[in-house]
């Protein structure tokens, strides 16, 4: 019962993962960046939500409807003032950049808060659980993760798929300049597609930091864990990230099962063997340019 | 362009006016810094052992980005294993430490082959991570095992047959040899028929490809060279600081010190690494009563380098790579006409 149980916890997580992982695949998918300030992206929206918890006592979940508008802003500006540059400087000009940003931020992060470990306080949907079996216990809020993460890569890709702006995005993904040519506006653009990304990782930061306890240096951890569920599931498919993310979340709840320190390492390993055995990833794109 | 009517015997010239000076200023140099245990302080040589080592750490990175194109954030992985390398082989298997750094090297090397079939299945950013998810893994591999001392690292004793002041003098004289390697090392690659490929690839992959440069395999060479450099640098670390934990030598710190290095010094020169080495280290020297605002800084200046002046320092310094201390390219000289010097292909971004 305990492996059972452990096997559902992951699969709880891995919902959270894919909300880490939405943006970062979502970036990578309109403009082939590889945002290395992702992780600390989300650990500053969870700061934020602590900050908002803290000092005003707004429920939790309620400090989102400041949170991932602040995110898209900071967002909008990143792709504005450093990213549209980088990519127009070209070659490893992007990587860097993002790079810079994130030690940037985590020292930031470093100097204002300290490296205390904080969490945010939800109150008692933070703590109450469903009882399924005797034994089986699923949380209120691993659950809400889950489904949220769900509902926002389906969002995602009814927006990529429907919408004028998503289309945009898709568009400037597959020929930047033939996009332009059509009309396209490829740095306002990406500017969106930016801020929709960390808007995400808002409420993925929130929720990050309601689940476990946090410090400036969390983000290393939460860039990771986003790109192995990018990896695992596959470059360009956003189920392939939900996937991906309960695929690591399951890897790594069962290896801590076996031995609470090797959680972490089962994750990277289950990473590594795909890119070993299946390096498309388990959801590839069936067309890949 | 218009032909010259004659042309005479054309001649390829490698040096350049400014390569011998450069020779002619580096040497005196080596020279002084050899004799450096004579002339300082036991504290001195231990800290220009630290400026060695990030210059070796560079010089490395710069040989994977700069000239392979690959941005690495998990070189931690090699800079660990040659610090447990030498650490273990001297003080558990009792093999004289200064054979045991090159033993350590030589692993770190074994290793970085298999490590490169997973690395290389990304690239870009994604390589940038993968790397990084590689150094974890031996990192918490290295946590695991018992006999390096799990989570609490080791300390190395096999140095300490040696009196303090001879001991430190035999490490600085060993992390000077490394900077001379690593620095000599990559001078003769980017000299060689594989720095030609990789100036190539850079110009353009495919076609490069399609020409018959072997990109996957010169990428590979280059991986291999700049892991046992790290390595090198992390036996000089622990020499150094006698004691290692998983925490300290797998410290993803490392990486960003690597990229301010070579980002601000210039990428894809060998002059830039060393530059930027000297600049990085004196920074955090003047901003340790900072705390964290250094790397604050380093990370600004970082992103200002990249995207307002590309080339580094270095490409400050040279008069965008009019001067080059070290003459990696080719120059045809028609002994005609003395002012016809055409420039070709440079491995310099």
């Amino acid at each position: 019962m305990d492996w059972l149980n452990a096997v559902l916890q992951g699969l709880l997580l891995g919902g959270l993962y894919a909300l880490l992982a939405a943006g970062l695949s979502l970036m990578f998918g309109v403009m082939r960046i590889v945002n290395l300030a992702h992780g600390v992206l989300a650990v500053v929206a969870a700061y934020m939500g602590y900050f908002l918890v803290h000092n005003f006592h707004i429920n939790a979940f309620l400090t989102l409807i400041v949170v991932i508008p602040v995110m898209a802003g900071i967002g909008w500006v990143l792709q504005m003032g450093l990213f549209n540059p980088s990519l127009k400087s070209g070659g490893l000009a992007p990587i860097l950049v993002a790079f810079g940003i994130a030690v940037v931020i985590t020292n930031l992060l470093q100097a204002f808060f300290t490296a205390d470990t904080r969490s945010i306080d939800a109150g008692m949907l933070g703590v109450q659980s469903i009882q399924v079996t005797d034994t089986i216990y699923i949380g209120v809020f691993p659950l809400i993760t889950f489904v949220v993460g769900v509902l926002v890569i389906a969002g995602l890709q009814v927006y990529l798929n429907r919408t004028r702006d998503g289309l945009a995005m898709r568009a400037a993904s597959d020929d930047k300049d033939a996009a332009q040519l059509m009309g396209i506006d490829n740095r306002r653009i990406y500017a969106k597609a930016t801020a929709l990304a960390i808007g995400i990782v808002g409420i993925a930061g929130v929720f990050l930091g309601i689940r476990t306890q946090f410090s400036p240096t969390y983000g290393d951890a939460t860039l990771i864990f986003a790109f192995e569920a990018v990896i695992i599931g596959g470059l360009g498919s956003l189920w392939g990230t939900l996937i991906g993310g309960i695929v690591l979340g399951v890897a790594q709840t069962v290896g801590a099962q076996i031995n609470p320190s090797y959680g972490v390492l089962f994750g990277n390993l289950v990473f590594l063997a795909i890119l070993a055995f299946r390096p498309t990833g388990l959801l590839q794109k069936a067309v890949n340019s | 362009m218009s032909a010259p009517a004659t042309v005479g015997p054309v001649k390829v010239r490698r040096a350049t006016k400014s390569s011998w000076i450069g020779l002619a200023v580096i040497v005196p140099i080596l020279i002084v810094l050899a004799l450096g245990p004579y002339i300082i302080s036991r504290g001195l040589q231990q800290n220009l052992v630290i400026l060695f080592s990030l210059i070796v750490l560079g010089t490395m990175w710069n040989l994977l980005a700069g000239y392979g194109g690959m941005v690495s954030i998990g070189q931690q992985a090699y800079i660990g294993i040659g610090a447990y390398g030498l650490v273990y082989i001297a003080d558990s298997l009792g093999i004289d430490p200064f054979l045991a750094v090159p033993v350590a090297v030589i692993i770190a090397g074994l290793l970085s082959l298999p490590i490169s079939f997973l690395a290389f299945r990304l690239s870009g950013g994604y390589f940038a991570i993968g790397t990084w998810v590689i150094a974890e893994v031996v990192r918490l591999i290295t946590m695991q095992i018992d006999a390096v001392g799990g989570g609490a690292g080791l300390t190395l004793t096999a140095l300490n047959v040696l009196s303090p002041g001879r001991r430190i003098a035999y490490v600085y004289w060993l992390s000077l040899a490394a900077v001379v390697i690593a620095v000599l090392v990559t001078y003769l690659i980017m000299r060689s028929r594989l720095g030609l490929g990789f100036t190539a690839i850079r110009d353009d992959a495919t076609a490069a490809g399609s020409l018959g440069v072997r990109v996957t395999s010169s990428k590979r060479i280059v991986y291999l060279v700049s892991s046992m450099g790290c390595a090198l640098a992390g036996s000089m670390i622990a020499a150094n600081t006698l004691h290692i934990t998983p925490e300290s030598v797998y410290s993803v710190q490392y990486s960003a010190f690597m990229i301010f290095i070579v980002v601000i010094g210039g990428m894809g020169t060998i002059e830039g690494p060393i530059i930027g080495a000297i600049v990085f280290y004196a920074l955090q020297q003047w901003l340790s009563d900072y705390g964290v605002w250094y790397l604050v800084i380093l990370g600004v200046l970082a992103i200002v380098v990249v995207l307002l002046a590309p080339r580094g320092l270095w490409g400050l310094l040279s008069l965008n790579g009019r001067i080059k201390l070290f003459p990696v390219g080719y120059r045809l000289v028609n002994p005609l006409e003395r002012f016809a010097v055409v420039k070709t292909k440079e491995p310099a971004a």
